[in-house]
């Protein structure tokens, strides 16, 4: 059935077991997003240090596909450089907006190409995107308050 | 029952077709808009085909039967609501209706009647759609009015326990929705209406809910403004109703053309209403659409409509009760309630459950429902929503329960 390439195994184990959740007590940047369609939240720690992220905490509440995505980019985006994980957040965005034309390259995504099925039900892509889009905003405001070191 | 359901989807192009490869079409999303019969679809097809010109212009035939259509859904809206038909004016939607309300009041010269200041009080209710919450925070903001509320109780009634304090001699203005579009609660009008009035506030009643499914008489609810959408009335987007009868003391909210009485390079004196509050060409075919919506409905039977979908909202409660882990979020019983019933299955996040329905060709709404205070204060950041109409039967609530135990099954 179509609903499976949206409901993936890997994203119904970072659901129900995901990775990097609870809020690290100190932090570079926080951030708190909300996708005000339906309510889905999460906020972001996200620590760097030497042009190096190498901690990403969080915490919300929403639907599989927003949080599995959070958690995937949790794991994914943690020990990149700040271009390394631009590249990713690219590549991983390209790949939301595919419509469905799209499998992913498993070496640059690894588990986040288990989204790509969510390209094709457009009402679920900023689901998919909430996680990443907080980390955008989170580097964003690391790499303006230290120079990105 | 005095209309058959297989007659009435007849009427409705709609479910001719399928979903997700092959499925029934099972629409259980009338809440956020309703579906349209083909007399409404044809209604505003033939008003651009046949009759199109600018009403309220134009010396010609066809300006001619233009301004006849558009006034003649006026009046059918009047008959409707059981109002006069100076007392209904056509917006873009409730959302705006509510808004003109706002803003013309927040146009009130000083010490006029509709004026506020930071003296007084607007009164809204915590279950309100943002539609008519946002517009009064706004007003209270602007004037320095001060906004305070009913509280909702844990299984969904308004909390009156409080009306004096809340509802004080300072109210100007009560909002609040005649039925909860996430809750499917009614509210206690009449005692509001009475507080309201023996302070000599106004009622503003958001009937979004309640005029597209149950016999609605202005007088007899007593209130001083009402609106409603045409989309959810089986009408057309795009146009929505101000029912009041208090136009006269209100200002414009939006100045243009067809809104004066004379103008000059320097001032402008209004039109009565309601031509004063329909600056511009209004949606014309819309509320062609409109009065065709009507006439339908009207043509099944308000009451009846409103008993069909009482029989069917007590199935479709006992049917979801069914369900093991799944919660209503609202009354459970039918006493002041409508065809609106909110739940949590679980642990099922109701995106998720809305996905999986979907692809059962069962189509419901998801998420906080434009009412975010509301859900927050229930302590659930979204709900999962089936909604009925007149073309809603048990065989619909049948396959939402059969789509939800699957989705149990599939989330497992």
């Amino acid at each position: 059935m179509e609903l499976d390439s949206l409901y993936q195994e890997v994203i119904l184990d970072h659901y129900k077991h995901p990775l990097n959740k609870g809020l690290s007590e100190t932090y570079g940047a926080q951030v708190h997003h909300v996708n005000p369609s339906c309510g889905d939240e999460v906020t972001l720690n996200v620590t760097a240090e030497g042009g190096v992220i190498n901690s990403i905490t969080w915490d919300g509440v929403g639907c599989s596909i927003s949080q599995a995505s959070v958690s995937i980019a949790s794991d994914l985006l943690v020990n990149k450089s700040f271009a390394e994980a631009d590249a990713i957040l690219d590549e991983f965005t390209e790949l939301m907006h595919s419509k469905g034309t799209k499998q992913g390259n498993p070496d640059v995504l690894d588990d986040a190409v288990a989204l790509a099925g969510v390209s094709k039900f457009p009402a679920r892509i900023k689901c998919a995107l909430l996680g990443w889009m907080a980390f955008k905003d989170a580097a964003v405001r690391i790499k303006t308050t230290t120079g990105g070191e | 029952m005095a209309f058959s359901v297989a007659n009435v989807r007849q009427d409705f192009p709609i479910f001719e077709r399928t979903i997700r490869d092959g499925k029934k079409l099972v629409y259980l999303d009338s809440g956020a808009t309703s579906q349209k019969p083909l007399s409404v679809i044809e209604a505003e097809s033939n008003f651009y085909k046949f009759h199109n010109a600018a009403v309220h212009r134009g010396a010609h035939q066809l300006a001619e039967e233009a301004t006849d259509a558009y006034e003649g859904a006026r009046l059918k809206v009047a008959k409707f609501l059981g109002a006069d038909e100076e007392q209904i004016v056509f917006t873009k939607g409730a959302t705006e209706s509510l808004n003109l309300i706002a803003y013309a009041m927040g146009n009130a010269e000083p010490g006029t009647r509709f004026a506020l200041t930071s003296k007084d009080k607007i009164v809204v209710t915590e279950m309100e759609h943002h539609a008519n919450l946002i517009p009064w925070q706004q007003l209270a903001a602007r004037t320095g009015a001060q906004l305070s509320w009913f509280e909702v109780t844990p299984d969904g009634r308004l909390d009156l326990s409080n009306i004096n304090a809340v509802i004080t001699e300072n109210t100007k203005v009560v909002a609040l929705t005649h039925q909860s579009n996430v809750l499917g609660t009614i509210i206690p009008l009449k005692a509001i209406v009475a507080r309201a009035h023996a302070v000599g506030a106004v009622v503003v009643l958001d009937a979004c809910q309640s005029a597209p499914h149950m016999p609605i008489d202005v007088k007899e609810l007593g209130v001083d403004f009402l609106v409603f959408s045409g989309h959810k009335a089986l009408g057309s987007t795009g146009v929505g109703v101000l029912w009041s009868s208090e136009l006269d003391d209100l200002p414009p909210f939006l100045y243009g053309g067809s809104m004066i009485e004379t103008v000059t390079m320097t001032a402008a004196t209004w039109a009565p209403a309601p031509r004063k509050f329909e600056a511009g060409v209004p949606n014309m075919a819309q509320a062609v659409g409109l009065g065709a919506a009507i006439d339908y409905l009207t043509a099944h039977g308000m009451s009846n409509v409103h008993d069909h979908e009482m029989a069917l909202t007590k199935y479709l409660i006992e049917k979801l009760l069914q369900v093991p882990d799944l919660k209503i979020v609202g009354p459970t019983d039918l006493d002041s309630r409508g065809g609106t019933v909110s739940f949590t299955v679980g642990e099922i996040h109701p995106h998720d459950l809305g996905q999986y329905v979907d692809s059962q060709g069962v189509a419901v709404r998801t998420g906080h429902h434009c009412a975010w205070p509301l859900t927050r204060k229930l302590g659930v950041p979204a709900t999962t929503r089936a909604s009925i109409y007149l073309y809603n039967d048990e065989s619909d609530c049948d396959a939402l329960f059969d789509a939800i135990l699957g989705a149990q099954k599939y989330f497992a």
